[in-house]
């Protein structure tokens, strides 16, 4: 049969049609972890964090972080009497190292941070190109192949929690351990951590022990006026924690 | 009706064209898994899920080093992974003959846990380790995977090494 010109203009919209389902292929085969039954989230509890460090260290083991930035990081506060409004706040190397010996007076408690794994986070949605994302099961993460490095979700993380990675040139972040949570093994942080002052939670689970806790604990989450929908909770969390 | 309905179809056929083109290109350019759950590529998923572990996981040293885990279950650091001292250690797990786990310096690792510091919660247990240890290494007198020592046997041993 011989192509005419009416034919074509039939064939071209029907193969650009037929290609699009040959590229869709399979979607995404991991095999016994579904998307939509977890929802992660992270317990800290602020009083029996120790300060060793070990969850920075093995948070940038881990993920490869680069020297001197870091996915997450431990606060020292020093609170003098009642002046909630200027803690004095130290993170030597992030904390990584442990702390240089301190005996002082006052108030003194340690706080991890890192990412909260917000709801409705902001550093989301100023991405210009859709590069970083809430995934369906709670965890924001970043493409880096579609990363442009604009540095917009950094401006706008009102926790501090993202960096641009100086080798790719990537917006960089906590991913939750993401490679490992979704093998059924704990983040590396959790896994280090000597006392139980991390925990991962997945809120979608109903045997997961953070609904007892966060029923029967004054919880809180960084910046709640913020309203990012965050989702690390901190458990015994003064009021001179920013 | 219309004298140059030839224009119109011209116009239609160049229109008709352009569309195509749109759709094919947007096709071959978009990935095809953005979309597939938001404004952003679904793919995106997978490819950070795959990245492969450093940390094995405490469950993955009981098999091989049963005689440790039992050990470390009769003091308080029952409760300390060991990659938390150890470090990642997952190649090793995979391959125990040419991955050798390097030496720790106990000096550095157990002050980290137990340095005195007044931020630190009043229920563990802290030294000031340079007073404590008398400069000799922590595992002279402790044990590492179980740190409590019954009185007599740091006697011999300080003896033997020559201290008071
Ligand atoms: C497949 C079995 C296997 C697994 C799993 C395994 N190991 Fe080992 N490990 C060995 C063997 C065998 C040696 C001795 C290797 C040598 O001497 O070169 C060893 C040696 C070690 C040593 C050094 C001992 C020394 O004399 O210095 C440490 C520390 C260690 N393992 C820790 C771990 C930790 C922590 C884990 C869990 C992440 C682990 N191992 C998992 C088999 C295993
Ligand atoms: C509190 C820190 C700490 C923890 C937790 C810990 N280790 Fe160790 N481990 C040490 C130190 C310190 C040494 C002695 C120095 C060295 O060999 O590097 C050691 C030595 C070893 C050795 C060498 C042989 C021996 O028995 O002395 C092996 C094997 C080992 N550890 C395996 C493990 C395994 C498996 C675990 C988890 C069940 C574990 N360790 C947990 C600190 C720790
Ligand atoms: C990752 C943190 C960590 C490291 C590293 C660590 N410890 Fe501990 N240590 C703990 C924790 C947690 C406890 C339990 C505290 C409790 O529950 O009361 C503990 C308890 C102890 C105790 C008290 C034991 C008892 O029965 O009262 C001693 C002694 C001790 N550690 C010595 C050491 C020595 C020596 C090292 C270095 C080989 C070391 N620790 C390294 C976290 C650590
Ligand atoms: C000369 C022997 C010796 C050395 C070296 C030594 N310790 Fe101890 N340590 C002791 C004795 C004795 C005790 C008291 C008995 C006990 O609680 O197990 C003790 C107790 C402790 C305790 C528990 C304190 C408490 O309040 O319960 C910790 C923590 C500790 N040592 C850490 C260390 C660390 C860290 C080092 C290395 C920097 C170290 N020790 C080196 C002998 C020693």
């Amino acid at each position: 049969m011989e192509i005419t010109r009416r034919h074509l203009l039939v064939l071209l919209p029907a193969a650009a049609v037929g290609w699009k389902f040959v590229l869709a292929g399979t979607p995404e085969d991991a095999p016994n972890y579904k998307l939509s039954e977890h929802w992660w989230g992270m317990l800290i509890d602020i009083p029996k964090c120790i300060g060793c460090g070990s969850c920075v260290r093995a948070c940038a083991q881990e993920n490869d972080v680069p020297e001197g930035y870091y996915r997450t990081w431990v606060e020292r506060y020093h609170v003098t009497d009642y002046q909630l409004e200027r803690p004095q706040v130290a993170s030597p190397d992030g904390g990584k190292q442990g702390f240089p010996p301190n005996e002082i007076g006052g108030k003194n408690f340690f706080v991890p941070k890192l990412c909260n794994h917000c709801a409705d986070s902001p550093c989301t949605q100023v991405c210009p190109v859709g590069a970083t994302f809430l995934s369906p099961d709670g965890v924001v993460l970043v493409d880096k192949t579609y990363c442009l490095g604009c540095r917009y979700c950094i401006q706008a993380c009102p926790y501090g929690c993202r960096f641009l990675n100086p080798k790719t040139n990537t917006a960089e972040k906590c991913t939750l351990c993401y490679h490992r949570i979704t093998k059924g093994l704990t983040t590396a942080c959790c896994e280090v951590c000597p006392t139980g002052a991390r925990q991962l939670a997945d809120l979608k689970n109903p045997k997961d022990p953070i609904h007892e806790f966060l029923r029967t604990h004054t919880v809180q989450v960084l910046k709640p006026q913020m309203a990012t929908g965050a989702k690390v909770f901190y458990d015994g969390m003064d009021g001179s924690v920013r | 009706m219309f004298k140059d309905v030839e224009h119109l179809i011209r116009l239609a056929a160049v229109m008709a064209i352009a569309l195509v083109a749109f759709v094919v290109l947007r096709a071959a350019i978009v990935p095809h898994s953005f979309g597939q759950y938001g404004h952003y590529r679904g793919a995106a998923i997978a490819e950070i899920a795959a990245r492969p572990i450093g940390f094995a996981g405490h469950d993955a040293c009981e098999g091989c080093h049963s005689d440790v885990v039992d050990q470390k279950k009769q003091g308080k650091h029952v409760v300390v992974a060991c990659e938390a001292c150890h470090g990642a250690l997952a190649k090793h797990a995979d391959d125990p003959g040419s991955v050798t786990p390097a030496k720790l310096d106990t000096a550095v690792i157990c002050a980290r846990c137990h340095e005195a510091d007044s931020a630190k919660p009043k229920w563990f247990p802290q030294v000031l380790t340079a007073d404590h240890s008398g400069g000799l290494a922590c595992d002279t007198c402790h044990q590492p995977h179980s740190p409590k020592i019954e009185t007599q046997k740091i006697e011999t041993k300080t003896k033997a090494e020559g201290k008071q």
